[in-house]
């Protein structure tokens, strides 16, 4: 494995910890909100609260993570996407602040509040929708080059089914997700009534995803077909992938083992998000940039990969210890104990 | 529309908002930790509720300067695409270990705030607030290495546009950089404590002579007043760094035109057709801050050419960052020897409103210090390297974001204000000793 190609993994990697728990903590918001409007925040809001909360802030550096990295590993990705960005990143950033701000204002500062819980489950949901946009993009097709600048075709963009088909993806799997994950956590709370809701979420949301998820295939057939080929030779990936899928809706289904059908379903998404990242390869942006062309120098590289090595020494005992105290800690779960300040 | 005029005024819009909130992050950590040390080591459940009470508050202003730096960090490669590709390869390593101070505060600060009453030995939670505010305080550090980077640039060659011989801790180590990490690392415990300074003040106007806010004021000013020192004595250091490294900058803010020995330092006054007017000059002290010597000869602006010389106006931001700074530092002091030598009028309603107006003014002086800094070193975005205008964006949507930006923060600024005054007005501090006095039996005075 030569140094390129670790960059990008690490990168990947804390990509997947971003969509993967971002998914939850945007899929509990918008639950929670929608709860609210209906009526049913007694059944959910305790159990989803009770999640979020000590959590919220940690899923964001994943994100801070990987936008630094990639400028740091590939700094021409800051000339190719930072120039052409401008637009649709800008509305993710806003996106993401209100979600993340009134998220905060709600849960510390007005408890129950309304329009707080609607602002922040509505930008919640549609924040994975605009950031979407960046992977539309990389498929190429989108950008060119007018007098040596990359300049970004928003008609094309936005009148691309692939685009749309991806945004679709991004919002069931958001919602599929969070389901399937606060499903197994309401079990474990033994709150009856959330599991049962929260297991209707995951089983209506699960066929959304996965037909968009063919779509997407589908697409880029006619839109990439390099990448298109790529794809086919790690069908493997994607079928493991299926039938991992399989198996979730079938555990949920059958209302057995919540806590082996969340991590079928984590498995689902690492071989579908690193098969697709696989097949991506070595492309950051067709046709423009490899991983390759774009790749830093060889002494910033080793600089950020000993951080990085360092810093994951901090990392991982700090995460455990988080985890060991909210979500594995019986008693929190439950909700037996509130220790907030 | 000129995307370089707009790609500045929306990072310095998006900036100027992110550093309160940024600041407080920083600088609060330090002083829940104090009180909360203070509080277990004297056994004083009022220093512990002091603790607790601004660690709520706290989170409000840590959620607006998580989502705004996320927004700042972002905008960097959106509106500055061709100086982060360069910046990319030399100066990401900071940048990069920012994250991870920034992941280490973010899981300790979940821990912290819902581990409250949780163990038996009060320390332990204690403990937990370490990481929190080292996390803060290194990111400070390593977001201003960045900026210092900017200004003193080194660690790499430029040869016919190429980039060789990067040495990424070379750049990380540069001549800015000391004097900058301690003048942002000391001035944001400086205004974090005036601030809450102001708050306990405010209280004790509005009705409550509670003995709570009479302890969180004794702390905050102390406080205050050490790292203000601080602040000043770096100021001091920084003006050397500024007379070695960047002439132009120190010769810009004091309005120092021709090179000269024994030089005055000019203190306000205004520039009329090149005059300047109504100013105080103090014989020989620009000599000392450059130099540290009375005679010492200091580089004027009329060594550089017009187009590399920084606006003038900064020797405003100049003035208003230290006659703020001074004012604050003799204010604390003033209350510190008060208190210690029994005069009544540190405690009067009069002296009361001066430290409340501390909390607006400390953050005036920080904006101004920022500003100045930022200004003072164009027309360069990375000094003598490349220049601010080679650096920006091509796209042309960049006054629309502009507004969506300046909306955007209207809505964060108000939200997070009302937010914060819902909280403790709806939960007094005398109430809750009261509450808290039930849940365990009465072990509070």
């Amino acid at each position: 494995m030569n140094i390129e190609i670790l960059g990008i993994t690490v990168l990947w990697v804390f990509l997947f910890g971003y969509i993967l728990i971002g998914a939850i903590d945007f899929g509990a918001g918008f639950f929670n909100a929608y709860s609210l409007f209906t009526g049913k925040q007694r059944i959910l809001t305790n159990v989803i609260q009770r999640y979020l909360s000590p959590v919220w802030e940690v899923t964001n550096v994943f994100l801070v993570f990987f936008f630094v990295g990639i400028i740091g590993f590939f700094p021409k990705t800051a000339f190719y996407y930072g120039t052409t960005l401008l637009v649709p990143v800008s509305f993710a950033i806003i996106l993401l602040a209100v979600r993340g701000s009134y998220y905060a204002f709600e849960t510390y500062g007005a408890r129950g509040h309304k329009g707080y819980s609607f602002a922040y489950g509505s930008t919640g949901l549609l924040l994975p929708a605009s950031l979407s946009i960046v992977l539309t993009i990389s498929e190429g097709g989108f950008i060119e080059i007018v007098n040596g600048q990359p300049v970004l075709d928003y008609w094309k963009l936005f009148t691309s089914p692939l685009t749309w088909s991806i945004v679709v993806l991004s919002i069931a799997a958001t919602l599929y997700i969070s389901s399937a994950f606060l499903t197994w956590y309401a079990n474990k709370a033994r709150d009856r009534e959330a599991t049962q809701l929260l297991r209707k979420y995951a089983l209506i949301w699960a066929f959304p995803t996965i037909i968009a998820a063919g779509g997407i295939i589908f697409e880029l057939r006619k839109h990439n077909p390099l990448h298109y080929e790529s794809i086919q030779t790690f069908w493997p990936m994607f079928l493991i992938s299926l039938i991992l899928f399989l198996g979730t809706v079938f555990l949920i289904w059958k209302k057995r083992h919540y806590g082996v059908a969340f991590s079928l379903l984590m498995g689902q998404f690492v071989f579908a998000f690193f098969g697709y990242g696989a097949s991506h390869y070595p492309y950051l942006l067709y046709p423009y940039l490899t991983i390759y062309d774009s790749f830093t120098n060889q002494a910033m590289a080793v600089a950020l990969i000993i951080a990085f090595i360092c810093g994951l020494l901090l990392l991982i005992p700090s995460l455990y210890l988080l985890l060991r105290m909210f979500l594995f800690n019986k008693e929190y779960v439950k909700g037996n104990e509130n220790h907030h300040a | 529309m000129d995307p370089v005029l707009y790609s500045r005024i929306l990072t310095e819009l998006t900036l100027s908002f992110h550093i309160i909130y940024a600041t407080i992050g920083v600088g609060v950590p330090l002083m829940i930790m104090l009180a909360q040390w203070v509080g277990i080591k004297k056994n004083d459940e009022h220093y512990i509720l002091l603790a607790r009470r601004w660690a709520r508050g706290f989170v409000i202003t840590v959620a607006v300067g998580v989502v705004t730096g996320t927004a700042i960090g972002l905008q960097l490669s959106l509106l500055w695409p061709n100086f982060m590709e360069l910046a990319g390869n030399v100066i990401a390593l900071p940048l990069f270990m920012e994250t991870f101070a920034f992941f280490f505060e973010a899981i300790f600060l979940g821990i912290y705030l819902y581990t409250w009453d949780r163990f038996e030995n009060q320390k332990k939670h204690f403990l937990l607030l370490i990481p929190v505010a080292l996390g803060a305080s290194f990111s400070a550090v390593f977001i201003t290495i960045v900026n210092a980077f900017m200004n003193a640039p080194q660690g790499f060659n430029l040869v016919n546009g190429e980039l060789i011989n990067v040495n990424p801790l070379v750049a990380m180590f540069n001549p800015a950089m000391p004097t900058k990490v301690a003048h942002v690392v000391g001035t944001a415990y400086m205004t974090s404590a005036f601030l809450l300074a102001a708050i306990a003040a405010f209280r004790l106007l509005r009705g409550s002579n509670h003995v709570y806010h009479k302890k969180a004021l004794y702390l905050t000013l102390k406080v205050g007043f050490i790292f203000s020192v601080s602040a000043a004595l770096v100021g001091d250091l920084s003006g050397k760094y500024l007379a070695e490294y960047q002439p132009e900058k120190l010769a810009a803010a004091e309005w120092h035109f021709e090179t000269e020995e024994n030089a005055p330092l000019i203190l306000y006054g205004v520039l009329d057709d090149g005059e300047v007017k109504y100013a105080i000059k103090i014989p020989y002290a620009l000599s000392i801050l450059a130099h540290g010597s009375l005679s010492a000869e200091v580089v004027g602006l009329d060594q550089f050419s017009e187009e590399d010389i920084p606006p003038l106006y900064i020797h405003y931001l100049f003035d208003i960052m230290v006659t703020i700074g001074i004012t604050l530092m003799m204010m604390s002091a003033i209350y510190w020897i008060g208190m210690w030598r029994r005069w009544s009028f540190v405690e009067s309603r009069l002296f009361r409103w001066l430290i409340v107006a501390g909390g607006p003014l400390v953050f005036i002086s920080l904006e101004a210090g920022w500003w100045m800094a930022e200004v003072g070193r164009q027309p360069w975005i990375l000094r003598n390297i490349m220049r601010t205008s080679e650096g920006a964006t091509t796209s042309g949507q960049v006054p629309t974001m502009l507004v969506l930006f300046a909306l955007l923060y209207l809505v964060l600024g108000v939200g997070s204000v009302v937010v914060l005054r819902r909280m403790f007005i709806r939960n007094p501090v005398e109430q809750e000793i009261i509450d808290r006095q039930q849940e365990r039996g009465g072990d509070i005075r």
